[in-house]
């Protein structure tokens, strides 16, 4: 009888722990925290400031989402991943989604189950060197000794762009960035690489800035997004939206300075549906009509979060480039709200 | 009268299992053995029903593919186009080739330092005491990571090497110390009688093995005489004949030289390189695990009777005979077995080698590969895996030893 009991409930467990993750939405809103993964600290996208709270431009997408299922933007638990810590972290369930700087690749999307809700930044592979140096491009770099994170798919394109040039260099494999830059600035390697945006942040970060020269190639395609786990459409929707609405928002004008006014009810159809107004968008979610406006709110559109964290006027100073608004001749572009 | 009859046969019941000392322990262990069974099958079915959930498999595929990432110390040929598999060798002879030289190193300074720490000399044995306390007592990984820090930040770079005036020289023109690692010269042949290096190199250890072999003949040979004549011949000058003569012939033959390290581009090109972080790994885990066998030796030399070495003393052997030909080896059965695990632990902490980048087999299959392909469960149930023989291994080649020199008893 004890038996039977006992193995009916490792049954049950077993079974309860294979279909737990399925309904993402209920366990965050049970927790009433979102627990978001990001990166163990880069300066201008997820790092905590000098009273711990996390910010950053990635740190901006945790908040958004929280604030948009949870109506708070400060309810997130963030969990510090390192390259190699972040899928099994998402896969396993410790955390709900992943902002962390990472690349958009088939085999991520496909073969480790992940869904790719998204890009925050389009970003390219590129080099630091020492002003000193005296290198002008990357194809110069014959026999350099080249530091890099490790478990990237940095590692992956420059192992092909070396081959490609047929030049050779010598990896310095280092587990987090912080390392890595403390391995370049003693001159234990000749180079850094890794997405240009990272390289500016640190940069930013260095005693003297000017004495290093990012190198003019960017060597690939870094789309970077936030992700979720395969199997919970309905999680991954909301996130991607959540995303979506940051975009647009500040494709139609709206801020923080202005949503109290627009949310009263306007003339442009797509912003009220957009900031719930009008339509039943919300709904659709299993969300409250107004999650967009509430993920507005948290930290801006998406303009006001990059110039925030790591816009020209920050000490990171990254240009949009390819990350400004479609119409602005960018690439950032959100499907309609309707 | 009575009859004796036989005591009443013992029936079997149940409730002796738990009560009758006979059968106790075996209830016990067979009890344990089904909770752990059911641990295992309740954990394994978990796995396999989550990785369903997940639209996930097991699969080993991805070893056979290219593992697309350089590696930069492999003493096999590898380039980033050869597979995850070969990727995983090169880790696993990076992880022996480290706990090899460790292994060596440790011994070293463990026996020296457990010997002078009993000895009569205050200051050395306070020395001594002072370096077991304080490696012993402060984690590994903090002594790789000190060692690797002070490393890159002492030595210079090899740019401080060129110029007219430069900050740093070679030592000799030959020996060059880098915050990268250290460049030594690299012997070769310039007249090998095999094209490929390897054979020539393994001709020399055949004519060093023979050397030996022939050595140990000579002293078979001189204890015979002195049980004969009872008076040693001298052998030091055909002992040191048969190991210089072939090998001095061998190397004139194929013409021994040496590619000498030079700055060309951005690093030292040529020789052979000791990259920084095989260095730091390999002395942080000599000078930790020394401290440790240094306590194991100090152990089993104090686990000699006192009366051994004033026994031989009154013989009158001077003390450093008393150590080598008393003392030691009858301490060697107390120092062994101890001996064994932190060999293991040597192999095992050289996992730790990620923390400064030295490519081992925790950094190339539990690392990039793992990161690249997702793979997680197969990669980790392949190190346990390497782990695990690797160790049962060198437990088994130990214990032999340990049985050959463990007190024989009759």
């Amino acid at each position: 009888m004890k038996k039977s009991v006992f193995l009916g409930a490792l049954t049950l467990a077993s079974m309860g722990a294979g279909v737990a993750g399925a309904a993402t939405l209920d366990d965050v809103k049970a927790r009433g925290k979102l627990n978001c993964g990001v990166s163990t600290g880069l300066a201008g996208f997820s790092a905590p400031d000098a009273n711990g709270v996390w910010e950053g431009f990635d740190v901006a997408v945790c908040r958004a989402v929280a604030a948009a299922t949870l109506g708070d933007p400060m309810a997130v638990e963030f969990v510090s991943t390192t390259g190699k810590t972040r899928f099994t972290a998402l896969a396993s369930g410790e955390i709900d989604m992943l902002a962390r700087n990472t690349t958009w690749t088939f085999s991520r999307d496909v073969d480790l189950k992940f869904e790719f809700v998204g890009v925050n930044y389009y970003d390219g592979q590129g080099f630091m060197a020492p002003k000193e140096l005296g290198v002008s491009s990357a194809k110069e770099l014959d026999g350099a000794t080249v530091c890099i994170q490790t478990g990237t798919t940095t590692e992956l394109n420059l192992a092909d762009f070396f081959r490609a040039n047929s030049i050779s260099y010598e990896p310095v494999p280092i587990e987090t960035n912080a390392e890595a830059i403390q391995q370049y600035l003693a001159g234990a390697c000749d180079v850094y690489t890794t997405d240009a945006s990272g390289l500016a942040a640190s940069r930013a970060t260095f005693e003297d800035a000017s004495a290093h020269v990012l190198l003019p190639e960017i060597i690939s395609k870094e789309p970077l997004g936030p992700l979720v786990r395969h199997g919970d459409n309905e999680w991954g929707d909301i996130v991607r939206w959540t995303l979506n609405a940051l975009i647009a928002a500040e494709e139609l004008g709206v801020t923080s300075a202005n949503i109290g006014e627009l949310k009263a009810g306007t003339n442009n159809p797509e912003v009220n549906r957009l900031l719930g107004t009008e339509g039943n968008l919300g709904e659709m979610l299993g969300l409250d009509a107004d999650f967009a406006a509430k993920a507005i709110m948290a930290g801006g559109n998406y303009g006001e979060i990059f110039e925030k964290n790591i816009g020209e006027s920050t000490p990171i100073g990254l240009a949009r480039g390819l990350n400004a608004q479609w119409t602005d001749g960018g690439l950032l572009y959100a499907p309609p709200f309707r | 009268m009575t009859t004796l009859a036989d005591p009443p046969k013992e029936q079997f019941k149940l409730s002796m299992l738990i009560n009758d000392t006979r059968y106790r322990s075996l209830t016990f262990q067979a009890l344990a053995a089904i909770a752990l069974a059911l641990m295992f099958w309740y954990l394994g079915n978990n796995l396999i029903q989550n990785l369903r959930a997940a639209g996930l498999n097991i699969s080993f595929d991805f070893l056979g593919e290219a593992a697309g990432y350089d590696i930069n110390q492999t003493l096999i040929e590898y380039d980033s186009q050869s597979s995850h598999l070969r990727a995983a060798i090169v880790g696993a002879l990076n992880t022996l080739l480290v706990a090899f030289l460790a292994c060596i190193t440790a011994t070293v300074f463990g026996v020296v330092a457990g010997v002078l720490r009993l000895s009569n000399n205050w200051l050395v044995s306070k020395l001594m005491a002072f370096y077991v306390e304080i490696f012993r007592n402060v984690p590994v990984l903090i002594w790789i990571i000190i060692i690797f820090t002070i490393m890159t930040a002492v030595l210079p770079g090899p740019r401080a090497f060129r110029g007219d005036d430069a900050e740093a020289s070679m030592l000799f023109n030959a020996v060059a110390f880098t915050n990268r690692g250290v460049y030594i010269p690299l012997p070769w042949f310039s007249r090998g009688i095999f094209d490929s290096a390897a054979l020539n190199w393994l001709l020399v250890l055949i004519v060093l093995g023979g050397s030996w072999f022939a050595s140990r003949k000579i002293g078979q040979w001189a204890s015979k005489v002195q049980e004969k004549e009872g008076v040693r011949p001298k052998t030091l000058w055909f002992t040191l004949g048969v190991w210089i003569a072939p090998f001095a012939v061998l190397m004139l033959i194929m013409g021994l030289s040496w590619q000498m390290p030079e700055l060309k581009g951005f690093n030292f090109q040529g020789g052979i390189k000791l990259g920084g972080p095989l260095i730091a790994l390999w002395f942080a885990l000599s000078i930790y695990t020394g401290a440790f066998i240094a306590e194991n030796v100090r152990a089993g030399i104090q686990a000699v009777s006192k009366g051994q070495t004033e026994a031989a003393s009154a013989l009158g052997l001077r003390p450093r005979r008393v150590m080598n030909l008393v003392v030691l080896p009858q301490a060697l059965r107390v120092i062994i077995p101890p001996l064994i695990s932190q060999y293991l632990n040597i192999t095992k902490n050289s996992s730790l080698a990620i923390a400064v980048g030295y490519a081992d087999i925790t950094a190339t299959l539990g690392g990039i590969t793992l990161n690249q392909t997702g793979r997680a469960i197969e990669c980790v149930m392949l190190l346990m895996l390497f782990y695990l023989t690797v160790s049962l291994l060198i437990s088994m080649g130990m214990n032999i030893y340990n049985a050959s020199v463990k007190l024989k008893e009759r």
